[in-house]
């Protein structure tokens, strides 16, 4: 097949080919070696196939790339309209390279109903592949409100002592925020007729939808509304720790890794697309709360004893950067938060996977258990110290290039931002560092820790490629920005006529 | 002599059989259950006579689909075949159906006779079936009572069971106090516009003003049928009777005449274009929604969980009935289309897994289902999911159309208490679906093999769930149609706007 041809129907492949691999699998029998292989073809072909995506992306044009668009349902007028920029570009492919690493790191962890683990893992797969490749808006939550099933039953059938509990509010956090989505949603199709995300913005900015200064405060407020949660960003983040303490280690790191990108992408994507005077009107004091989640959840993790909630927490903290840079409205911000979405994703998915690990031979996430583990796993206290270097933005490792970015972008919209979120970075070296200072180094606290088995195959197989996507990330930052890059300077386009208009009058 | 010519022609006409053909076939069908029953014994009733009534559904959806090709009025104008009727008499018949094929199992399991049961069924579709074509409303009064009385004496079928007898009793008390109220409400709108066909009442009603007599005959007129649909604050039985009816026979009260009540009410609202009925619905639907999720909240027994859950759900419906016309309608229609298909399957589990004297209806019997039962698990969750709204269920593309119908007409506060509600109604089907999956069984209900009946009425109410969910374009396009004609006859119809207040023909 030519390229042409591949590329009119790679996002339906990428999207799809993981529930297909999920269907496959219920004919499966019960033989647990060959689902765990069989998930993880699926899981590489669908990488591969993703690969695609960024190779053929022509980096200069910031239209929707790989677009297809059919109708689905006649009425109301729904269409299946699927396309990429330098938003969701890199989503996809992260979504696609974490998950054959859940597979990997589920590979011995999982050893009950595993049939039913690996299936609800792909169907996740795809339900997150399809939030950031829809541009029809009833198509996006379709995909928005299917990715919450298959988590929460990840979370309620796979997870820890407290699942249930975490599975349901979990699932109510974010169902009931979405609707309030979907209630902005239908109001937008009742006044414009059309799903159509690139429709709708263009008729909002031509000021063809009736009565839509009035109500555009409270669409914005709507979709906010959704999304915040989903980030978490404070005061709504109370969900996060429950759910990611009890998680299964596989959907920790799709929770933290791509999960919670949905949050910050849908702002990017929707809030920022559609409403950006309201965007801009609403910026102080969603910045206020993202600088709140920067600084409380760094302050929260540090007195955290539980590894786990620990590094929840630091997503909270994390994320924070993220909101913070999208609404500085300023070139370095909007690239340094897709850029902290993605190192996150891989740092944050990296971690996560060291701590179930740990947990899997300890059954624990204290870290009171632990002390001098360096010296009976060599090996995994260098990948993890090489992570949490990641991950506390170390120069030269991912964490850095976005975090400085979202910094710069801060200071140059008002100073007293960037000063304050820059303590973050100090807060996040602390609560990781002294973390990894009281579990690996000193002398072996509790003797059971003596015979701790070191990484095995499978688990350097899942933590090594993050350690180098880390690296990689770090020092060639461009090979990622110059997709980015575009799409941030469409975005920022109304609010450039914004500030000229205003300089005008 | 000519007199009589004029008698003559004036009797019915064969095209006027036609249209109420279903209901006869239905009638002919229910009779032949009945005088079958004594010759029977009692192991060959219970297969024959389910096997007749099944045939008499089937041959009622044949008997629909040639009616269909006769559109138009029959026995002086009481009764009107229209693709509003037609919807309505599939829907209520097919759901006839279904319970039938889910009664096979139960039946033979709570030993109970049989005879009666089916042929009772027959006859409250036949009353069902005529409510959604009569255009009459003492027709209309009529068509309620013989689908109430069916519904009153199956609620009780359960004969050694003290909760079957309180709830058949209750349900009739209150429920014929209801039709009362109806009955009251018919004779004051006579007298206010001096007809009772609903076309007539609504020209009237255009041409002048509205009187108190009116706003009090629309508002006794809504009582009546806000109880059959069970909506707040006319609510209060359902949760008792819902309990302690035969679980087949709770998910044939909770869809059919419901789906009947509402094609009235449909009729009422949009063709009489009743005055004073915009904020009788807001409030009831309102109320409904509200009282439905946070009663369900608290609920151990599911069918009393599932009657609350009706309740929430006739509250979203009647939210289409608040929007505007064409849309509201056709959104109500689909609703009630997707509504049956999904709570008589989460019925048809119900009853399957309660087991003789419906020993296992708590939740905690439910435990460890999805292990012990994978299948009918995860058919019950796809059933749940749906009553949640969640994305590739019939149940979602309704609250959709429903409440996008609601922004189209402004009800935006309406909307948001549909939406917040439906977030929290969330949380009690999880409850089944976390029990089923989550749970460890304390003590193990048995599962019995599904049989073969119930199986298929499993796999159709399943099949027309998702089929629902993903391609809803045919049942949407052909209610919209069906809508379009229903409101284009309020608009000044040729109809003969002679007197036929007392149904005597015109001469």
């Amino acid at each position: 097949m030519s390229t042409d041809n591949l590329s009119s129907v790679i996002l339906t492949l990428v999207t799809f080919a993981p529930l297909a691999g999920g269907l496959l699998l219920m004919l499966l029998p019960r033989r647990d070696r060959d689902i765990r292989v069989f998930s993880l073809v699926v899981s590489l072909l669908t990488f591969v196939l993703s690969l695609h995506l960024p190779v053929y992306f022509h980096r200069e044009h910031t239209q929707f790339h790989y677009e297809i668009n059919r109708q689905w349902i006649s009425s109301p007028n729904i269409h299946y309209h699927m396309g990429i920029d330098g938003f969701s570009l890199w989503l996809v492919v992260l979504t696609t390279f974490l998950t054959p690493l859940c597979v990997l790191i589920s590979w011995k962890s999982v050893h009950e109903r595993v049939k039913e683990f690996f299936i609800l893992l792909l169907i996740l797969e795809t339900a997150l592949i399809g939030v950031f490749t829809s541009l029809d808006l009833f198509l996006f939550y379709f995909f928005w409100e299917a990715t919450l099933i298959p988590m929460a039953l990840l979370i309620g059938v796979f997870g820890h002592e407290r699942k249930v509990y975490a599975a349901v509010k979990f699932f109510m956090y974010t169902m009931i925020a979405s609707v309030f989505m979907l209630a902005a949603i239908l109001w937008l199709y009742a006044h414009t007729g059309t799903f159509d995300f690139v429709t709708i913005r263009d008729r909002i900015t031509s000021g063809g939808v009736p009565n839509f200064p009035a109500a555009a405060q409270w669409l914005f407020l709507g979709f906010f509304l959704a999304f915040a949660v989903k980030v978490p960003l404070f005061p709504f983040h109370t969900w996060l720790p429950d759910a990611h303490v009890e998680a299964p280690t596989a959907g920790s790191v799709l929770l933290a890794g791509v999960l919670l990108k949905m949050g910050t992408y849908g702002m990017l994507r929707f809030n920022l697309g559609l409403f950006p005077e309201q965007s801009r009107s609403n910026a102080p004091w969603i910045m206020i709360l993202a600088l709140i989640g920067i600084i409380y959840g760094a302050l929260v993790a540090m007195v955290q004893p539980n590894m786990k909630k620990l590094i929840a927490y630091s997503s909270v903290s994390h994320l924070g950067f993220v909101v913070l840079g999208i609404f500085s409205f300023t070139q370095a911000g909007l690239n340094g938060a897709m850029f902290v979405m993605l190192a996150h994703g891989i740092s944050t998915g990296a971690l996560f996977m060291l701590a179930g690990i740990l947990h899997e031979r300890r059954h624990t996430y204290e870290i009171s258990e632990f002390g001098g583990l360096a010296s009976p796993m060599p090996v995994y206290a260098a990948s993890y110290l090489f992570i949490v270097l990641a991950s506390v933005g170390l120069p030269l490792l991912n964490g850095f290039i976005g975090e400085f970015l979202v910094l710069s972008g801060a200071f140059q919209d008002r100073a007293i931002y960037g000063v304050l979120a820059a303590t973050g970075v100090i807060w996040s070296a602390i609560y990781l560092l002294w973390m990894y200072q009281r579990v690996f180094f000193g002398k072996v606290t509790h003797p059971v820790n003596n015979s701790v088995a070191d990484l095995v195959g499978f688990e350097k197989a899942a933590i090594w490629p993050c350690a180098a996507a880390a690296l990689v990330m770090g020092v060639a930052p461009i090979l990622w920005l110059n997709a980015i890059n575009p799409a941030v300077q469409a975005a920022l386009a109304p609010f450039a006529q914004m500030a000229s208009r205003m300089v005008g009058q | 002599m000519t007199g009589l010519m004029a008698f003559a022609s004036s009797l019915p006409q064969g095209a006027d059989y036609i249209r109420i053909l279903p209901e006869i076939v239905l009638s002919l069908f229910g009779m032949v259950v009945m005088v079958l029953d004594p010759l029977l014994d009692e192991e060959a009733s219970q297969k024959i006579l389910g096997a007749i009534a099944l045939v008499g559904t089937l041959a009622g959806i044949a008997a629909t689909w040639y009616m269909s090709q006769f559109p138009g009025l029959a026995f002086w104008n009481m009764v009107q075949v229209d693709g509003f009727s037609v919807f309505f008499h599939v829907l209520v018949i097919a759901i006839a159906a279904v319970i039938i094929l889910i009664s096979y199992e139960y039946m033979a399991v709570q030993k109970i006779r049989a005879g009666e049961y089916y042929a009772l069924i027959l006859f409250g579709v036949v009353g069902m079936a005529l409510m959604t074509s009569a255009i009459e409303l003492v027709l209309i009064f009529i068509a309620l009572e013989i689908s109430s009385i069916s519904s009153y004496v199956l609620a009780g079928l359960r004969r050694n069971d003290a909760s079957s007898s309180e709830s058949s009793l209750k349900y009739f008390l209150l429920g014929s106090f209801a039709t009362a109220f109806f009955l009251y409400g018919v004779a004051l709108m006579f007298g206010a516009t001096g007809s009772t066909n609903i076309v007539v009442i609504g020209q009237r009603l255009q041409e002048a003003p509205a009187t108190l007599l009116v706003y009090v005959a629309v508002a006794l007129m809504f009582v009546g049928l806000g109880f059959k649909v069970a909506a707040a604050p006319f609510h209060i039985w359902t949760p008792d009777v819902y309990e302690g009816a035969p679980a087949p026979i709770v998910g044939f009260m909770s869809t059919a005449p419901k789906a009947a009540a509402f094609a009235v009410l449909l009729r009422v609202v949009f063709e009489i274009n009743a005055p004073g009925g915009f904020w009788l619905i807001w409030v009831s639907a309102a109320l409904s929604m509200t009282l439905g999720n946070i009663g369900a909240l608290v609920q151990n027994n599911v069918k009393r969980l599932l009657a609350y859950s009706s309740i929430a759900h006739a509250g979203y419906l009647l939210v289409a009935f608040a929007a505007a016309p064409v849309l509201g309608v056709s959104a109500a229609m689909f609703y009630t289309a997707a509504y049956a298909a999904m709570n008589v399957g989460a019925f048809a589990v119900v009853s399957h897994f309660a087991n003789a004297g419906e020993r296992y209806v708590t939740l905690q019997d439910y435990e460890g289902l999805g292990r012990s039962s994978p299948l009918l698990a995860a058919t019950f969750t796809i059933f749940l999911l749906s009553l949640i709204g969640i994305p590739m269920t019939g149940g979602f593309f309704a609250k959709f159309y429903v409440f996008s119908a609601a922004v189209k007409a402004n009800l935006i506060w309406l909307t948001i208490i549909g939406v917040l509600n439906s977030g929290v109604g969330a949380y009690y089907y999880l409850r089944i679906i976390v029990v089923m999956y989550m749970r460890e069984p304390q003590r193990q209900a048995p599962v019995t093999p599904v049989p073969l009946g119930l199986g298929f009425a499993l796999a159709t109410s399943f099949v027309a769930t998702l089929y629902l969910g993903l391609f809803p374009g045919r049942v949407l396009h052909y209610a919209q149609d069906s809508a379009q004609q229903l409101v284009l006859q309020t608009a000044p119809s040729p109809l003969p706007s002679s007197p036929i207040v007392s149904g005597a023909p015109e001469t």
